[in-house]
């Protein structure tokens, strides 16, 4: 079942077509990841399937509605949420409410309740809490909880994106190179976190140049290069199309090994 | 032994000053300054959940203070409501046009907000300035008295003006700070400060920001405008002034000078602010210029303000 479709997607920016004639589609619960090189437009992609960009061309399809140009919280609503390649995380908070923050669509707004301190209140508060130290646990950040979330490594603030955006209770996941800049050891958590959100019945859509990982969990894989899809299909056979290769090796001569070396 | 929360440390804090303080009065004119660093500190308490939690800044917020203290001048001798209904009645009318005037600022993201109240506390000013046959102008107006010292005095209770009102502003402000602390750390609490630290974040957790920006807004207008009614009926007589330009500067500036991020910081840039006037006189002369160089040196050396720069200080040495 298609969850997630992309049809004719495009963008400029003043002359530069960052994306264009784009699509694809993300079925559910599976693991679909976009691919280029540097500038490629993965980002600007993702920046137009949450709502924060509106696409110039094209549609965006959530469950078969047309969501295109639809407000980003109204798609979080709808049940999808995203982790961001420069990292956006709330860093005058704890970790832990960090993740609590991303409780906001189940807790509500009642802001009256909130100001008096009710029981409600305060009910509301320890359910979020529950569920967010359940989430820091999943992503092995549950130790640290009560830090502030700058203390956090680069890691460590990646992985606490993944529990903040989890905690809307997404059914799509757009994660945003969720490695970069991880070690091996943090590499290795990361690839196991996703496989199980996977596996647990949310769809990913993953950007990631670590190509190891990419060819390890994704079903599917979108080859994108100047703004426009190159190629795509299974892993095995993505990395065998020749212009695959000559964009990775046009473009960026020093992506060559990560790709040879699958 | 359960560590005390920061809520009930703040408002036991803010408690045990306005007990205390009064042993240390050299005269009763100090309970006239402990009045107005409280009523002061209520309005800041406000800008601390627009600024500081919901990182939105309004230059206009003397306006609110104006509607709250022309609403307690004007409803006894017009409508006959009673001076401290009619506190309620101004904090009623000041949430209405701060959703009005918020409302289609407040879908543009950016700086509109402080652009805005500008121009939105120039508007209140200038109508209280010349509609002379309604407000009196520029020479002001008399407010009527709320007669809390004659009910009183039936029952031999015998209080000075400034006594009551320094003891009703220590009641306001910790009704204020027990709300504003409720607030922080409740669901709304953190969707409004997530603003704070990402828009683009807070949005993709489904929250909607027009709407928190909004709500800030709104709360953080009925708190000044609360602070301006007491203001008016403790000075019996309320001037334009207190919606101008200069006024509003003040609060911001008192605001972020202890530290926006935190009530009690709140609480101490208003009472540095406030009492400084009062006591050096050079501080009174030259008001404009100091508060711009405060402000100046907060934003360059104290980014977060007085009271977590120190606290910031105090934990690193501490744990060394
Ligand atoms: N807001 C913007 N304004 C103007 N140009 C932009 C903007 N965002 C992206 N671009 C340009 O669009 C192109 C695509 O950028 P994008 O960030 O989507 O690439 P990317 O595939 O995510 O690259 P990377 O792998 O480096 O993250 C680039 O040429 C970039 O400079
Ligand atoms: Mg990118």
């Amino acid at each position: 079942m298609t969850l997630l479709s992309v049809e004719k997607l495009g963008i400029d920016f003043g002359g530069l077509r960052a994306v264009d004639e784009v699509d694809f589609t993300v079925p559910a619960g599976q693991i679909v990841s976009v691919i280029g090189p540097n500038g490629a437009g993965k980002t600007t992609l993702f920046n137009m399937i949450s709502g924060i960009y509106r696409p110039a061309r094209g549609r965006v399809m959530l469950d078969g509605r047309d969501v295109t140009g639809t407000p980003t919280h109204r798609l979080a609503r709808m049940g999808l949420s995203r982790t961001f390649q420069n990292l956006q995380v709330f860093l005058q908070m704890t970790v832990l409410e960090n993740v609590m923050a991303g409780r906001h669509l189940s807790e509500g707004v009642h802001v009256a309740t909130d100001l008096l301190g009710l029981g409600a209140s305060r009910r509301r508060n320890r359910a979020s809490r529950a569920e967010a130290m359940r989430l820091l646990e999943r992503v092995g950040l549950d130790r640290g909880a009560h830090r502030e979330a700058s203390s956090l490594s680069y890691g460590g603030l990646k992985r606490l994106e993944i529990a903040r955006a989890l905690a809307t209770e997404p059914r799509l996941l757009l994660l945003d190179e969720p490695a970069a800049g991880c070690n091996a050891v943090e590499t290795e958590e990361v690839d196991r976190l996703i496989a199980e959100i996977a596996a647990s019945g949310i769809a990913v859509l993953l950007v990631e140049h670590d190509m190891k990982l990419v060819m390890k969990i994704s079903g599917h894989i979108v080859v994108m290069d100047h703004g426009r899809k190159i190629s795509e299909g299974k892993p095995e056979d993505v990395v065998q199309d020749p212009k695959v290769i000559e964009a990775y090796l046009g473009t960026d001569a020093g992506r060559r090994e990560t790709v040879a070396a699958d | 032994m359960a560590r005390l929360s920061p809520r009930a440390a703040t408002l036991i804090a803010l408690a045990a000053i306005a007990l205390l303080a009064p042993l240390l009065f050299p005269s009763s004119f100090y309970y006239r300054i402990g009045a107005l660093i409280f009523i002061n500190g209520l309005s800041v308490i406000g800008l601390v959940i627009l600024v500081g939690f919901a990182g939105q800044v309004s230059l206009g917020h003397a306006g609110f203070a104006g509607i709250g203290a022309y609403t307690c001048a004007l409803a006894p001798v017009h409508v006959g409501l009673h001076p401290a209904l009619a506190m309620v009645l101004g904090a009623a009318i000041s949430a209405v046009v701060a959703w009005l005037v918020g409302r289609p600022i407040l879908r543009l993201s950016g700086h509109f907000l402080a652009v805005a109240t500008l121009g939105f506390g120039i508007l209140v000013y200038m109508v209280l300035n010349n509609e002379s046959w309604l407000t009196g102008g520029p020479d002001g107006i008399a407010v009527a008295d709320i007669g809390l010292r004659d009910l009183l005095r039936d029952y031999d209770i015998k209080v000075t003006a400034s006594q009551l009102w320094y003891w009703l502003g220590a009641a306001a402000l910790l009704v204020g700070a027990f709300l504003a602390l409720n607030l922080q750390n409740s669901p709304t609490g953190r969707a409004l400060r997530s603003l704070h630290d990402s828009e683009v974040a807070a949005r993709t957790i489904g929250i909607d920001v027009a709407r928190m920006k909004l709500t800030a807004f709104v709360v953080s207008a009925v708190y000044t405008s609360v602070a301006g009614s007491m203001l008016a009926m403790m000075n019996r007589f309320v001037t334009p002034d207190i919606a101008g330009f200069m006024h509003s500067v003040e609060l911001l500036t008192m605001t972020v000078l202890g530290g926006a991020g935190a009530v009690f910081g709140g609480f101490v840039g208003a009472s540095i602010l406030t009492a400084l006037p009062q006591l050096l006189t050079v501080f009174e002369e030259y008001e404009n210029l100091l508060l711009g160089v405060i402000m100046m040196l907060v934003m360059i050396f104290l980014r977060e303000g007085l009271v977590p720069s120190i606290a910031r200080r105090l934990r690193r040495g501490g744990s060394k």
